[in-house]
């Protein structure tokens, strides 16, 4: 019954979509129609498809599992996360170079830098950052709590929804459908859907944790958990929204300065638990996982788990200093940012401590180097987060490039690469290899995102402070320095230096998906084992002595021990 | 009940339930008691292959 039920409300769907493109009047509205005609369809025939009777004379679902943990679904996950990646950063290049050469916008209005830049900013944050959170929240969720997942067809419906979310946004983007609302562009109707495969998110995992054989919930869940429930709760309220007639347009429920700072209480949370939190339950379980080690200390991880709950949600206002916002609602965003540095620190000193007594890994394994880099990044970022919500340093560096230097020290640096390693970690797991295809191309990889990372965000502090100081020059007679047009002009060596640290980055994504699609064949890479140093010799190792060392082994004779 | 009304609450009781809730969190975390079950609790990532799923 409730199979029929279920493919009934994909033919709903249908009709619904049909409805769109009937009374459109916008070409995207249409088009937007077709897509979710398409999937309802193509939703519709698989269910139908997977019909069979059952034992007491009616329908199911045919079950497709073996009894192990669901993975076919985080499976699929990791295709998307390492597609959505690819794609994301190489929109990113292309802005930067749009950025360097204006005429790269091509005169055309589905290509210009204002609608391809939410593209970027969408892919590479929820498309490539939220495949990477759902399909990692789904391994972790199973493994600590030595279930299965709760309703595996729901979760197979979050899969394919969220997909379905990123395609009905990124084509918006380029139509030019868009609400104008940081990282939140989408219209109302996405919203919505959103909205429901959020609510699914929400009961597969709750489901799961409510299932589970293990009594305690590990604080990785912790995480996930504080990042869905909050998300729900941003995405509900920031986009509250009355549409203007069944189009692709509507109007904020909020005005002037409210409508501001619910912008920017949703824009700093999205960083604050969808970049943040979602991650670092990542973190708490990849980390200890890889380097085979218990986390450091697990009341460290409770403490910096209710700190950064209870502050990160009052920093938001920390982006609209010297506005029309009270004074004391500026000054409270940027006391809990300041007092954000506590929980950040003490994060990452947990996961970085977590090596305690396994440092070597760092030279012998590129996926532990890799999350290492990613800690140290998370401690950067969240250095400089605080340092830069003092208002008086923001008055620096707003409206800046400082602050696109430090979004992309933190996306790059830490959510970039704890995702990258942690898909190094599960894909010979996901497709039954023996280790990933080619270890070199990690330490490739790993290398490429560093100079990557280095030459973009060295490029956009030296840009944005200058920028920041040509802006505010005075001349002894009281006039600005500078024109606009001539800090433009400034920028444009850094901008080229930009560009070229964003090249090297995404050089590094391809050769990840390459990794990924051999590991997912079964090819393992004949290659030379990475150095591991000299292997250890207790012989050699003691203080210096008169008497010649004993000989290492018949073939090598230590060289005059004198 | 308005706009100054919410305002002056949430810096009054508000901040001091916060605060009390927050508190009391930590002052759990840091119980004597919590020690075991702490140092049990950070081997659950190796105890997936531990029989029934």
């Amino acid at each position: 019954m409730t199979a029929f039920l279920q493919s009934g409300i994909f033919l709903l769907f249908a009709l619904m979509s049909l409805f769109m493109i009937a009374t459109a009047t916008q070409a995207g509205f249409a088009v937007h129609g077709v897509i979710i005609l398409i999937a309802s369809l193509l939703a519709f025939v698989t269910t139908l498809g997977r019909l069979k009777p059952a034992t007491n004379g009616g329908w199911i679902l045919q079950d497709h599992s073996n009894g192990g943990y669901d993975d076919a679904v985080i499976k699929a996950g990791l295709i998307a996360t390492v597609f959505w990646g690819v794609v994301g950063m190489l929109v990113g290049v292309v802005i930067a170079a749009q950025l360097s050469f204006p005429v790269l916008n091509l005169g055309s209005e589905y290509t210009s830098f204002g609608r391809l830049r939410p593209l970027h900013t969408s892919g590479v944050i929820f498309a490539f950052g939220g495949n990477a959170l759902i399909m990692t929240s789904f391994w972790v969720v199973q493994r600590t709590c030595r279930t299965r997942l709760f309703a595996p067809d729901l979760a197979w419906f979050v899969f394919w929804g969220y997909q379905l979310f990123i395609v009905l946004a990124a084509t918006g983007y380029v139509m030019g459908i868009t609400q104008s609302r940081e990282y939140a562009e989408p219209e109302w109707y996405v919203d919505l859907w959103l909205t429901v495969v959020w609510v699914a998110y929400l009961a597969v995992f709750v489901g799961t944790i409510a299932k589970r054989r293990e009594p305690h919930i590990y604080v990785a869940n912790w995480f996930y958990l504080a990042f869905i429930i909050t998300i729900a709760m941003l995405h509900i309220v920031n986009n509250l929204a009355v549409p203007a007639g069944f189009g692709p347009k509507s109007y904020s429920l909020f005005s002037g300065v409210q409508d501001a700072l619910t912008q920017w209480w949703y824009g700093h949370n999205a960083v604050g638990f969808f970049l943040t939190a979602g991650f670092l339950g990542m973190m708490y379980y990849f980390v200890p996982k890889q380097a085979n080690r218990p986390v450091y200390s697990y009341r460290l991880s409770i403490v910096h788990f209710w700190s950064l709950i209870f502050l990160y949600i009052w920093a938001g206002p920390h982006h609209l200093h010297y506005t029309a916002l009270p004074d004391w609602a500026q000054t409270l965003g940027m006391v809990f940012s300041i007092m954000l540095w506590m929980p950040s620190w003490g994060g990452m000193i947990n996961g970085l401590m977590t090596l305690e007594g396994a440092w070597d890994k760092i030279r012998t394994d590129p996926i532990i180097r890799m999350y290492v880099a990613s800690l140290a990044f998370y401690g950067m970022s969240t250095f400089e987060g605080p340092l830069m919500s003092i208002r008086s340093v923001n008055g620096l560096s707003h409206y800046t490039d400082w602050t696109i230097g430090h979004v992309h020290s933190g996306a790059l640096g830490w959510v970039g690469m704890v995702s990258f390693a942690s898909i190094y970690f599960l894909a010979p797991r996901l497709f039954g290899a023996s280790r990933v295809y080619s270890l070199r191309m990690i330490n490739w990889h790993f290398w490429l995102a560093m100079a990557g990372i280095t030459l973009y965000t060295a490029s956009m502090w030296v840009a944005g402070i200058m920028q920041g100081l040509m802006w505010r020059e005075f001349n002894a007679e009281g006039y600005l320095v500078y024109a606009f047009a001539e800090v433009v002009a400034a920028m444009h060596p850094y901008y080229l230096i930009r560009l070229l640290g964003g090249v090297l980055y995404l050089l590094g994504a391809v050769m990840m998906a390459y990794n990924v699609w051999m590991t997912a064949r079964g090819r393992i890479r004949n290659e030379a084992p990475l150095d591991a140093g000299q292997p250890y010799n207790p012989d050699q190792d003691r203080p210096h002595q008169d008497k010649p060392l004993a000989p290492v082994s018949a073939g090598a004779q230590p060289a005059a021990a004198e | 009940m308005d706009y100054n009304d919410l305002r002056h609450f949430a810096d009054s009781w508000g901040l001091l339930f916060m605060t009390l809730v927050f508190i009391g969190v930590m002052a759990w975390a840091f119980r004597p008691a919590a020690r075991k079950h702490h140092e049990d609790a950070r081997m659950i990532p190796f105890r997936e292959d531990e029989a029934d799923q």
